[in-house]
């Protein structure tokens, strides 16, 4: 039979039976729903992790360190192989690595220990350099106030522990002042009549001056971003980068530049973050930057780890959403059985009127694909709406708690096909058996039938 | 096929069927052979095997040993698929209780061995129609089986049988379930379409005296042997 006279037969047959059919079909869209709603949260758990995971800077940055630095307190420096001087980490190595491929910025680690007056009273604490590619990377997403309005703004965000310690009210400090002061580095020119023409910074070393910044307050932040990965603690006191770098404030590294002598006529930077465009080039990126000849480290075996967990994870969701799949399974298999008893005669006479085994075969099959397809489709809208019903339910939960919303289910396309082709081939196996039994009728049997 | 062939040549048929211990021979041991353009009338008592015959030759059923020559091909060793191509373009069918499908309209019915023939679907409303006509029954079209007399419904039967154009019609009690006026009319419709479309017909019945009236030639069976065949009852026929 043709391919369109067959779905026309079997569409014919669902119809004569519909309230069996249309149980049996609803029974396939509960189980489809179940296996989509599972796999739903588990794609939108992976969503929310890694987003979270990106939003942190942990698996996107690569923390580089020229070669000389020192490998751990109290551990001898390295054997440099070659007779040639290490590369410096400085300005055009910056440069360089900004130029490499799925390299959105690389900036210097600016964090400094120093005090802030706030109505009047000192307040330790470390302040913290923000990149600017952090106000678009969701870092920040959920804080009070908003991130820094230009890259160079004289404003502060605020650790919300700092802020509390500031004010009974932290939300009340959003738009005040503070002062920050912090000792200025300032070059010591060299003995040399020629000074004029050196650079600003030359190795004569340097002497500190104390220094004030007035910053008005924009923002508080629960935690700050990618905290401690390569730096010296958490800051409490978050400022633009580039405001921060124009400072001058002296830093824990300038000393042991001093001791060790290394410091050239360009500024140089104990280590530089290179953030990757996505966590997946992390890897390329950290072997073309070890091929210029620094160090470099990042998390990237953690990520790969957390992959491997959703994809168990994943895997688990999807063998109980298939509990009830293959409970409809059976349910097709009933259906068609039943169809097989109450059609005896029916098929013998089609293959009276010249039908081969494989057309009685085909038409059941249809039948049961056509129960799958259906089902599936239904199922996939069924699995989608009970995903947002529990994400809706979860966030009036966290709403109750104070939390920000998050999307807990995420139905990608690739599911919606998937969970529609698993559910046809579901079906389509469970029409395997009661299709060859029909086919193999004795038609003289079947047409003796009543 | 030269007119001297004939359209079903059966060689020391046998059927047995095994009931637990026993063996049933429901066909024993049977020859015959029916010409082209023959109406052969097959007579028996219940259980006389005759059916089983008929079903022999429809290529529903194979024999347990013997050959049976249709077509120039022996049904016994034919694949499965084959035996299927043979039922659907050789053989059309009518039966007692009409086995007409009661879920579809006349046209419906009459389509569905166009269907299984993959015959074109525009072609075939045209078929359905010429077949509907020859059978007289053009008015009763989008009916379905069950608002339609006895009579009618064999008739859309019979446009069902034809259809495919057959070369052989084979008819299992196609009265049996009519009274006699109307069992009169389907026979008398049988022999019209004979003569129009040069078909070879076997009918099993058990009411001798209609198939004197129609058939060209009767064979009785009994105890699944065949008992006689009488010589041509209407000479002009063949």
């Amino acid at each position: 039979m043709k391919p369109q006279d067959l779905t026309d037969l079997a569409l014919r047959n669902l119809r004569e039976a519909i309230l069996r059919n249309a149980l049996t079909t609803v029974g396939v869209a509960v189980g489809v729903a179940s296996l989509v709603a599972m796999l739903s949260l588990g794609v939108g758990l992976q969503q929310l992790a890694s987003k979270r995971l990106s939003q942190s800077g942990l698996f996107d940055t690569i923390f580089v360190t020229p070669k000389n630095n020192f490998r751990g307190m109290g551990r001898p420096q390295r054997e440099v192989e070659s007779d040639k001087p290490p590369r410096p980490l400085d300005e055009d190595a910056r440069l360089e690595l900004e130029k490499l491929a799925n390299v959105i910025e690389v900036y210097p680690q600016v964090r400094f220990f120093t005090e802030v007056r706030f109505n009047n009273k000192p307040y330790a604490t470390v302040v913290g350099g923000m990149p600017d590619s952090s106000r678009n990377s969701g870092a920040f997403d959920g804080m009070q106030g908003n991130f820094f309005s230009s890259p160079k703004a004289d404003e502060a965000i605020l650790q919300i522990e700092f802020a509390k310690d500031l004010s009974d009210k932290p939300a009340s400090l959003i738009g005040q002042e503070l002062t920050l002061r912090y000792a200025e580095r300032q070059a010591i020119p060299a003995v040399d009549n020629n000074a004029a023409s050196r650079a600003p910074e030359p190795s004569g070393g340097f002497s500190v001056v104390p220094k004030e910044l007035r910053l008005k307050i924009v923002g508080i932040v629960e935690t700050e971003p990618a905290a401690g990965y390569g730096g010296y603690g958490n800051a409490r006191l978050l400022m633009p980068l580039k405001t921060a770098s124009t400072l001058r404030a002296a830093q824990v590294n300038d000393l042991r530049d001093i001791v060790r002598g290394t410091t050239t006529t360009k500024t140089t930077y104990p280590s530089l973050s290179v953030r990757a465009k996505s966590p997946s080039q992390v890897e390329a990126l950290e072997a073309s930057i070890k091929n210029l000849g620094f160090n470099a480290f990042s998390l990237l075996d953690a990520s790969k780890s957390l992959r491997t967990f959703f994809s168990v994870f994943d895997l688990l969701l999807g063998i109980f959403g298939s509990l009830a799949l293959a409970v409809a399974t059976l349910g097709i298999v009933n259906t068609l059985v039943m169809a097989i008893l109450e059609r005896r005669r029916e098929i013998g006479v089609l293959k009276a009127l010249g039908a081969a085994d494989s057309d009685v075969q085909q038409l059941f099959f249809v039948e049961a694909g056509v129960m799958g397809f259906l089902g599936g489709i239904l199922g996939v809208a069924f699995g989608w709406l009970l995903g947002r019903a529990i994400t809706f339910g979860t966030n009036l939960y966290l709403k109750r708690q104070n939390l920000n919303p998050i999307e807990l289910s995420s139905v990608p396309w690739w599911l919606v096909i998937a969970a529609l082709a698993f559910a046809i081939l579901v079906s389509l196996a469970a029409g395997l058996y009661p299709a060859s039994r029909a086919a193999k009728l004795n038609p003289v049997d079947a047409l003796r039938y009543e | 096929m030269p007119e001297t062939q004939p359209a079903v040549q059966l060689d020391h048929i046998s059927r047995h069927y095994q009931m637990g211990e026993t063996s049933v021979r429901a066909v024993d041991d049977v020859s015959l052979s029916v010409a082209c353009g023959e109406y052969l009338a097959l007579l028996g008592s219940s259980g006389s095997g005759k059916s089983t015959l008929l079903n022999l030759m429809a290529g529903l059923d194979r024999p347990t040993s013997g050959s049976i020559l249709a077509n120039g091909e022996n049904l016994a060793a034919l694949s499965p698929l084959n035996l299927a191509r043979y039922r659907r373009n050789i053989i059309g069918m009518i039966f007692q209780s009409f086995n007409l499908l009661p879920r579809m309209t006349l046209e419906e019915n009459v389509e569905l061995p166009l269907r299984l023939a993959e015959v074109e679907r525009s072609e075939r409303p045209g078929r359905v129609r010429e077949a509907l006509e020859r059978v007289r029954l053009t008015h009763r079209f989008g009916h379905r089986p069950m608002e339609l007399s006895g009579g009618e419904q064999q008739r859309v039967a019979i446009a069902r049988a034809l259809v495919n154009r057959p070369k052989i019609l084979l008819a299992d009690e196609p009265t049996g379930n009519l009274d006699s006026a109307t069992g009169e009319a389907i026979l008398s419709l049988l022999r019209d379409l004979r003569t129009q479309l040069g078909m070879t017909i076997v009918m099993v019945t058990h009411e001798r005296p209609l198939a004197e009236r129609f058939a060209d030639r009767l064979a009785t069976m009994g105890d699944g042997k065949l008992l006689n065949t009488s010589p041509s009852l209407r000479g002009a026929a063949q």
